[in-house]
C-alpha cells in the first residue's frame, strides 16, 4: 500500500542556511510518524513544503497521492494543518474562524455552521465560542487551531510542534485529543522538539539533525539501538571490591564517582537484575543504599545520535526552520 | 465561478468584522470625516475666498471626500500587511480556495467602508449647507466616480502593504504617499494661487479630476473649470481614465507582488 505521505530527497536552502539536505518520509495510511528534533532541524521546513506553503528546490513529495508542487490543490483538499504558529484569526471569534475555513473549504454555509458547533463542544470551547481569539489562553488558542485543521475531516493531517509553549496540563489534553484523531483513521505527521510527546503518540519516529533523517524506528527499536539501560549503585562506605563484583552484570565500563561511593555502568536490561546485583554485593560484603536500573529516555537516543541535547534555548531557534 | 464569489465574499466579511473590531480602523472612516468637516469648514473656511464668492462649505464637501477616501485607503495597506505579517496568511495559502480573492476580498471590504465614510461625510455636508444641485442622478455619478477612484487607490495600497514589512511601516509608507496625493490638489484650496510648480502638480494629480468632476456633477462652486489643464476642462473623463489606469495598472502589480511574497 502506497504510503498517505512520502517525500524523496528534499532538499531547501534560505539563502546559505540549509533547511533540508535530503529528507525522505514515508507514513503509512493511518498510522502517527512522530518528526523529532531540535530548534532549526528542518522540522517546520518539512512541514511546509509538505503543506505546498512552500516549494523544494530538489526532490518531490506526495501527500494522499498528490504532487506537492504540480498537484498543490489537491493535496489543499486532502490535508488539515496546524502550524507551530497560531494561524487563527484573533479578532474573529472561534466560531466565526471555524466556519470562515469551513466556508474556504468548500463547506456550505449551513454546514460550516453545524461542524463548528461540533468542534466546538469536542475541543471543549464551546464556552467561548463567541469570544474573540485575543481573549484565549495559549492552551485554547492551540486547541482552535488543532480544531480548525480538521474542520472538512481530512484524510491527512500535521501538527507542527502541536504543544510547544503549552503548560503541563493543556498539553497532557492536547496528547488526548491528538490520540482520538488517529482513532478515528487518520494519517499523521507529528513534529515535536520534547521525546516524550514523540514517546507517547508517535508509531514510528524519524529523528532528524541538520535537515536530515538520522534514524527511524519505533520508540523501543531507538532506544535499543543506542545501548540499552543504565545501572547506577550508590553504596554507603567506598569498597575496592565494588567495581568487580559488579563486572558480570554490566555491558560496559564502570565509572565510579570521586568519592567511590557511587558507580555507573550500561547494563542490558533483563527481569530480577537489581536483585542480583543486590544480593551479589551483599554476598561481597558491600552494602548498598540504593541500586536503580535506569530505561533510556529519548534523550538520550538523541543525545547519542546527534551528539548534542535536544532542546536547544529558544534564542538558538532559528525561525525558517 | 460560485466558488470564487463565495470565497471572496467570506473573506470580505471577515475583513468587515475586522474593521468594526478595530477602533483605530473604524475611527479613519466614522469620526475622522465629520472632524475633518467641522475643522475645514469652520477653522479653514473662514479664511478661503473662493473666486466669484461662492460658498465654502459647498466648495469643500467634494474635496473633504476626496481627502477621507485617499487618506483612509491606507487601511487597505495596513489590513494587508497586517494578514501578510500573521499565521493567518499561511491558514489561508493551505486552504483549497482562490487565490486572488484574499487581494479581492481585502478590497472589497474597503469600498464597503469607503461607501460609509462617503455616506458620513456627505450627511455632514447637508448638516452645514451643502447640496447636490443637479439632481439625484447627477449626485449618484459624482459618488460613483469617488468610489471607483477609491477603489483603484486601494489597489495601489494593497501594493504598499505588500511591499511593507509590518504593518507599523505600511501605515508610515502611506501616510507619505497620501498626504501629499490628497493635499497638493484642489481638493480644499482653489489652486489658482498656488506657486506654479505645486500648481501644475496639482492640475495633474487625479485627485483634483475626480474632485472637480464631482463639483461639476453636484453643480458646487468648481473654480477649477477656468484652469486650461486638459484634465481641469474634462474632469469627469479624466477621473475615469485616471481611475482605470491606476487600476490597470497596480491590480496587476499587487498580484505578482502578492505571488512573490508568498512564495517560498
Amino acid at each position: 500500500m502506497e504510503a498517505m505521505i512520502q517525500a524523496h530527497g528534499l532538499r531547501k536552502r534560505f539563502g546559505a542556511t540549509v533547511a533540508l539536505d535530503g529528507l525522505d518520509l514515508a507514513v503509512p495510511a493511518g498510522s502517527i510518524l512522530g518528526v523529532l528534533g531540535p530548534n532549526g532541524a528542518g522540522k517546520t521546513t518539512a512541514v511546509r513544503i509538505l503543506t505546498t506553503l512552500a516549494t523544494p528546490d530538489e526532490g518531490s513529495a506526495r501527500v494522499a497521492g498528490f504532487d506537492v508542487v504540480r498537484e498543490a490543490e489537491s493535496v489543499r483538499r486532502s490535508i488539515g494543518v496546524t502550524a507551530q504558529d497560531a494561524t487563527v484569526d484573533e479578532v474573529l471569534s472561534g466560531r466565526q474562524n471555524l466556519v470562515m475555513i469551513g466556508r474556504l473549504s468548500g463547506l456550505r454555509r449551513r454546514d460550516a455552521h453545524a461542524r463548528a458547533i461540533e468542534l466546538l463542544a469536542q475541543f471543549e470551547l464551546t464556552e467561548s465560542g463567541d469570544r474573540m481569539v485575543k481573549e484565549y489562553s495559549g492552551g485554547m488558542r492551540r486547541r482552535l487551531d488543532l480544531a480548525a485543521g480538521l474542520v472538512t475531516r481530512p484524510p491527512v493531517l500535521f501538527l507542527d510542534e502541536p504543544t510547544t509553549g503549552l503548560d503541563p496540563t493543556s498539553r497532557v489534553r492536547m496528547w488526548s485529543v491528538i490520540r482520538d484523531l488517529v482513532g478515528e483513521g487518520a494519517t499523521l505527521l507529528l513534529t515535536t522538539q520534547y521525546l516524550d510527546e514523540a514517546d507517547e503518540l508517535a508509531d514510528r519516529i524519524v529523528v532528524i539533525d541538520h535537515g536530515r533523517a538520522i534514524s527511524e524506528g519505533t520508540a523501543a527499536q531507538l532506544k535499543s539501538e543506542t545501548g540499552g539501560a543504565r545501572l547506577e549503585v550508590t553504596l554507603t562506605d567506598a569498597h575496592a571490591g565494588a567495581a568487580s563484583t559488579l563486572a558480570p552484570y554490566v555491558t560496559g565500563t564502570i565509572h565510579p564517582s570521586h568519592d567511590g561511593l557511587r558507580l555507573r555502568a550500561p547494563v542490558r536490561s533483563e527481569p530480577g537484575l537489581a536483585t542480583r546485583i543486590v544480593r551479589a554485593l551483599d554476598d561481597a560484603g558491600i552494602t548498598v543504599d540504593d541500586v536503580q536500573v535506569h530505561q533510556p529516555s529519548l534523550d538520550d537516543v538523541f543525545f547519542a545520535l546527534t551528539g548534542h541535547a535536544a532542546e536547544l534555548d529558544a534564542d538558538n531557534a532559528e525561525a525558517a526552520a | 465561478m460560485r466558488r470564487r464569489l463565495r470565497d471572496v465574499s467570506v473573506l470580505t466579511v471577515r475583513n468587515l468584522v475586522h474593521i468594526r473590531r478595530e477602533p483605530l480602523q473604524l475611527s479613519d472612516v466614522t469620526v475622522q470625516p465629520v472632524l475633518f468637516t467641522l475643522l475645514f469648514t469652520y477653522v479653514f473656511g473662514a479664511g478661503i475666498v473662493l473666486p466669484h464668492h461662492g460658498s465654502y462649505n459647498a466648495f469643500a464637501i467634494a474635496g473633504l471626500l476626496a481627502l477621507n477616501l485617499t487618506t483612509s485607503s491606507m487601511g487597505t495597506a495596513v489590513g494587508l500587511s497586517t494578514d501578510l505579517s500573521s499565521g493567518v496568511i499561511d491558514r489561508f495559502r493551505s486552504l483549497p480556495l482562490w487565490r486572488p480573492s484574499v487581494l479581492v476580498g481585502r478590497s472589497l471590504a474597503d469600498l464597503l467602508t469607503a461607501m460609509l465614510c462617503s455616506t458620513i461625510v456627505a450627511l455632514s455636508g447637508v448638516v452645514i449647507g451643502w447640496r447636490p444641485e443637479r439632481g439625484v442622478l447627477h449626485m449618484l455619478a459624482g459618488f460613483a466616480l469617488f468610489l471607483f477612484f477609491s477603489y483603484a487607490i486601494s489597489w495601489y495600497c494593497a501594493c504598499l502593504g505588500i511591499l511593507s514589512k509590518g504593518p507599523e511601516s505600511a501605515q508610515g509608507l502611506g501616510l507619505i504617499v497620501l498626504f501629499p496625493l490628497a493635499f497638493v490638489s484642489n481638493a480644499m484650496v482653489p489652486t489658482q494661487h498656488m506657486p506654479v510648480v505645486l500648481r501644475f502638480i496639482a492640475d495633474w494629480n487625479p485627485v483634483s479630476a475626480v474632485t472637480a468632476a464631482a463639483r461639476q456633477l453636484w453643480g458646487n462652486p468648481n473654480p477649477s473649470a477656468t484652469i486650461a489643464a486638459w484634465p481641469m476642462q474634462h474632469p469627469v473623463t479624466a477621473s475615469l481614465v485616471w481611475s482605470i489606469a491606476l487600476l490597470a495598472i497596480f491590480a496587476p502589480v499587487a498580484a505578482l507582488l502578492y505571488t512573490r511574497r508568498t512564495t517560498d
